[in-house]
């Protein structure tokens, strides 16, 4: 079992000086300036959210929202069999947030197995939230039997292909992937040539200093391609965002946070509301990971995320449900 | 008491005699109202069970998922598909025609398995 804090806090802080520069420094390019952010490890700086002059000032981001992830709405297997209560209770800490998040990314696995029953459950739970606006990605999951159809009719307004999008707010280029269709057997997540020509044209006409962030359910970097944690073509979408300052990826699928700062691209993968994954490698297979119940909560949670464009600092906040 | 439970051994050994003799010869097996030869292929953390598997033709294959997730089976030629499988739910194929498929659970792509068929 992997240790794992209650509440962690990965700032990207480009132009303070009061971070720990010790371990493994890498350079970050950020837009406009010539910024530095530190990792230890290979790992983004931690803080505890503890630190109340840190959380405020993380907080105080031109751009704020919350990205869920997995909520598996309709799984009922010992590893949680509970998982409408542990989307209330990331709905509630979402709205326990110093400043209500913009809106709200879903990067997918919304339902267990396609049922409309899930999805409308979810719906409902969702709507307590501070923010009407949700965004979703579909996950696996989510695309059962039906190629999508029935996601497509639920989610995919104003939507190109299988799902995909992209939308602007306070200046950040949000863009929404789908790389859970037509999967080829021995093989990882997919994009397709068609969402690629669609992405290389979407980013084109933005200026490189526009801050971009790319969300999709599958991680679009190779986390684990034993388990098939990553994304056959994710190299291609990469190569369209190299001439962007800042590009954030933000991931679900695996369950647990996990975090890599590659160039210009920092990648980081939300945990699941509803039941956490081994850690690669970790147990035979990729499937639910059953912990003590007093565990469970600590292992499940929201990721918060703020753009500070004054400080050309972006902060990424994953906080547990507990 | 003991002598019933003597007896019923008896019984039980020599119905089983029958039954191997029975399947050792497929000739008489065919002739038998028991319907085609069956097999079983076990699907448990993320993987098929086993991973080839060689039957002769008309043999009907069931599959099984035990994970706590859903799984497919879906032939990379699509001769056969199943629909989701949720915890202990089964799909049954009867190979008919001889040949090599190979196969992949569409949700989870780096689960494959291959059934020839002779």
């Amino acid at each position: 079992m992997p240790q794992q804090r209650n509440r962690d806090a990965i700032l990207l802080d480009h132009n303070h000086d009061g971070i720990d520069r010790r371990g493994f420094l890498k350079c970050m390019a950020w837009a406009g300036t010539g910024a530095l952010c530190v990792l230890e490890g290979g790992v983004l700086k931690s803080y505890g959210l503890d630190d109340p002059a840190r959380i405020a000032k993380a907080a105080k981001g031109e751009l704020s929202f919350v990205q869920i992830s997995d909520s598996h709405m309709g799984f009922n297997k010992p590893a949680n069999s509970d998982v409408i209560a542990t989307l209330k209770a990331a709905v509630a800490k979402i709205n326990a947030l110093p400043v209500p998040p913009e809106f709200i990314l879903h990067t997918g696995d919304i339902s267990h197995l396609s049922k409309p029953s899930e999805f409308d459950t979810v719906d409902q739970i969702l709507k307590s939230a501070p923010t009407k606006d949700v965004f979703f990605v579909p996950g696996e999951h989510d695309v059962l039997e039906d190629d999508g159809k029935q996601y497509l009719e639920r989610y995919g307004k104003n939507t190109k292909g299988a799902g995909w999008y992209s939308f602007d707010q306070k200046g950040v280029h949000l863009i929404g992937l789908v790389n859970v269709m037509n999967l080829k057997a021995g093989g990882m997540g997919s994009l397709g040539a068609e969402q690629l020509q669609w992405l290389e044209d979407d980013v084109r006409h933005l200026s490189k200093s526009t801050p971009v962030i790319v969300f999709a359910h599958m991680p679009l970097w190779n986390i684990y391609p034993e388990w098939g944690w990553g994304t056959d073509d994710s190299a291609q979408a990469l190569s369209y965002l190299k001439r962007f300052g800042s590009v954030t990826v933000l991931n679900g699928h695996i369950h647990q946070t996990m975090q890599k700062v590659e160039g210009n691209v920092t990648f980081h993968t939300a945990t699941s509301t509803a039941f956490p994954q081994p850690r690669p490698g970790a147990a035979s297979s990729p499937g639910p990971m059953k912990v003590p119940a007093e565990q469970l909560r600590g292992l499940l949670g929201v990721t918060d995320v703020n753009y500070v464009r004054k400080h050309h600092a972006l902060a990424l906040i994953d906080s547990t449900l507990e | 008491m003991k002598i019933k439970m003597r007896k019923s051994s008896w019984i039980l050994c020599i119905a089983a005699s029958m039954v191997l003799a029975l399947a050792a010869l497929p000739t008489v097996e065919k002739s038998i109202a028991a319907g085609p030869p069956t097999t079983a292929v076990k699907i448990d953390n993320f993987s098929f069970t086993p991973s080839t598997l060689t039957v002769k033709a008309g043999t009907q294959i069931t599959w099984t998922n035990g994970d706590d997730i859903p799984h497919t089976v879906v032939s990379d030629s699509q001769a056969f598909k199943s629909k989701v499988l949720d915890t202990d739910e089964k799909f049954t194929f009867t190979a008919s025609k001889p040949g090599t498929y190979s196969y992949f659970c569409s949700i989870h792509p780096k689960m494959t398995g291959k059934v020839v068929v002779e």
